[in-house]
């Protein structure tokens, strides 16, 4: 799977985990929690979310590596390399 | 035979928009059942019935407003004839927030509501009297984990005797477009409606006929910010003008728990990870129960404490607003059943599915501020409550353990209580233990 393509699942499972966000205005350098207003729920949702759909377990001091979605996505691309 | 009235969700809460029924009459209900769905500044929510019984009549429309302790239904035992209930007059739909606020306040309605047969539901608006009602429905299981979001074009799903979920801010949009939501397909996992979904539905006027329940363009009152802004106001301002707080912070090592959980979450997947907020819960609600005076209502006058521990757990909502809908027997139940509770109350918060019993129930209210906030909150008690605990951002400090200075992960823990049930000696009591309880964080 190349970048593009696991951007593009970061930002679907982003928005299932927080259905009130608009796909359409997440920039790829928006902080999860600053800009987005995750808490650590919705983002320990996230990350099952993408162990579920990618495989990829994320683990807890790798948190900070997928903070944003262009970080998500060289992590996940790296991950999955 | 028995009324069931429009239920008070809460100390800033007037009166409900009426937007689903799920029951007619002829059917059968069991205490605990959700019946209706009524749209308040929290957003929608679930209405249960705390009564077995027959609905022997619908007595109020889809759409209109109505007042706290307005008839909704009568409920029979199905053999008795039905007695007529005067319908109350519906309140003309609130106009939009700002004139609402500058219009001389309405008379309440309250000499017309027929005063219904002692009924366990809380009432009560303003004097403040929510009966601790004790949590009739269990917290559900926890949604499966998100599905595979394949190309979802799967019909709403229908739960409940035919309720559609749907988020508050697609309730207010269909609301205010009249677009019938069962028509609605829902994008979320599990199919639920979402703003977008609607908008979609919006765009194509042809593919959705307006059939739903006539409500012409007026403003929606479903979970808007400035609603939700407005009822927080009320609340927060009743809870300074009616409860003498007194306030501590004590700080707290949390190096044992933060290891013992960093150790137990390496070692599973995500989806039984911990998060330390399970923790803060846990420990408060064992707290509370062992120091009296913090868990409870103070309603006409006099303390009322509670047998259980019914956890309020702050959940900020996206573009500002706050909800605390409670978890109960919060003391009673392993971090995991937590967990699960806390990700489902989250979930159904932010999807506005949060239920009546839920709004009412809590006990003592924890707001935790998370991994990227500030050190302390000194928070507002949430009436009739008389204790609010607030959990600051766990961070790195400079310690003295033992003769060395050490770097330990520490937070500060407030309490902001109720100096008519409690004092000092009490407070500081409660905040030592849960201190004690998070030292010991595998016995939690």
């Amino acid at each position: 799977m190349n970048r593009d393509t696991l951007y593009a699942i970061f930002i679907e499972e982003l928005v299932n985990v927080a259905p009130d966000l608009d796909a359409g205005t997440i920039n790829k350098d928006d902080q999860l929690q600053d800009d987005l207003e995750l808490d650590s729920m919705d983002v320990l949702n996230l990350v099952a979310a993408l162990h579920e759909r990618l495989g990829v377990d994320i683990p807890e001091d790798d948190y900070v590596q997928i903070e944003t979605p262009a970080k998500a996505a060289d992590y996940l691309a790296a991950k999955l390399k | 035979m028995s009324v069931f009235v429009m239920p008070s969700l809460g100390a800033d809460m007037e009166d409900g928009k009426l937007v689903e029924w799920l029951v007619k009459p002829g059917d059968a209900v069991h205490r605990g059942d959700v019946v209706a769905v009524v749209e308040t500044q929290k957003g929608a929510i679930e209405i249960e019935i705390f009564e077995d019984g027959i609905v022997q009549s619908l007595e109020a429309e889809l759409g209109t407003t109505l007042p706290v302790g307005a008839p909704l239904a009568l409920i029979g035992d199905g053999t008795v004839a039905t007695a007529p209930v005067q319908k109350p007059e519906p309140r003309p739909s609130p106009p939009p927030a700002a004139a609402r606020q500058a219009a001389p306040a309405e008379p309440e309605p309250a000499e017309a509501k027929p005063e219904p047969e002692p009924q366990p539901e809380p009432k009560v608006a303003e004097t403040g009297a929510v009966a601790p009602a004790k949590p009739v429905a269990a917290v559900p299981e926890p949604p499966a984990a998100p599905a595979p979001p394949a190309p979802a074009v799967k019909a709403a799903p229908v739960v409940a005797s035919g309720h559609v979920a749907a988020s508050p801010a697609a309730r207010a949009l269909a609301a205010e477009k009249g677009i019938d939501l069962t028509g609605v397909t829902g994008s979320w996992p599990g199919g639920a409606i979402v703003l977008a979904d609607v908008e979609r539905a919006a765009a194509q006027p042809a593919a959705a006929p307006a059939t739903g329940p006539a409500a012409p363009a007026k403003p929606a009152r479903g979970f808007d910010i400035e609603a939700m802004r407005q009822g927080i106001a009320a609340a927060m301002t009743r809870s300074k003008r009616e409860i003498p707080h007194y306030y501590m912070t004590h700080e707290v090592d949390l190096q044992k728990a933060t290891d013992w959980l960093a150790q137990k979450n390496a070692d599973v997947g995500p989806a039984e990870r911990l998060l330390m907020g399970a923790l803060f819960v846990k420990a408060t609600a064992l707290a509370a129960k062992a120091v009296e005076g913090v868990n409870g209502h103070f309603e006409q006058g006099a303390y009322v404490p509670s047998e259980t521990v019914n956890a309020g757990v702050a959940v900020a909502l996206r573009g500002g607003g706050l909800v605390a809908p409670a978890i109960p027997d919060a003391d009673e139940k392993n971090l995991a059943g937590l967990m699960a509770a806390m990700r489902d109350l989250v979930t159904r918060a932010r999807a506005g599915r949060l239920r009546s019993s839920e709004m009412t129930s809590g006990t003592i209210t924890i707001s935790s501020l998370g991994e990227r906030g500030v050190d302390q909150m000194t928070g507002v008690i949430y009436p009739p409550q008389v204790a609010m605990v607030t959990f600051g951002t766990p961070r790195a400090a400079a310690r003295v353990v033992e003769d060395a200075i050490r770097i330990r992960q520490v937070v500060a823990v407030t309490l902001a209580a109720d100096h008519r049930t409690s004092d000092g000696r009490r407070g500081a009591r409660f905040l030592t233990e849960i201190e004690k309880l998070l030292q010991a964080p595998e016995a939690l």
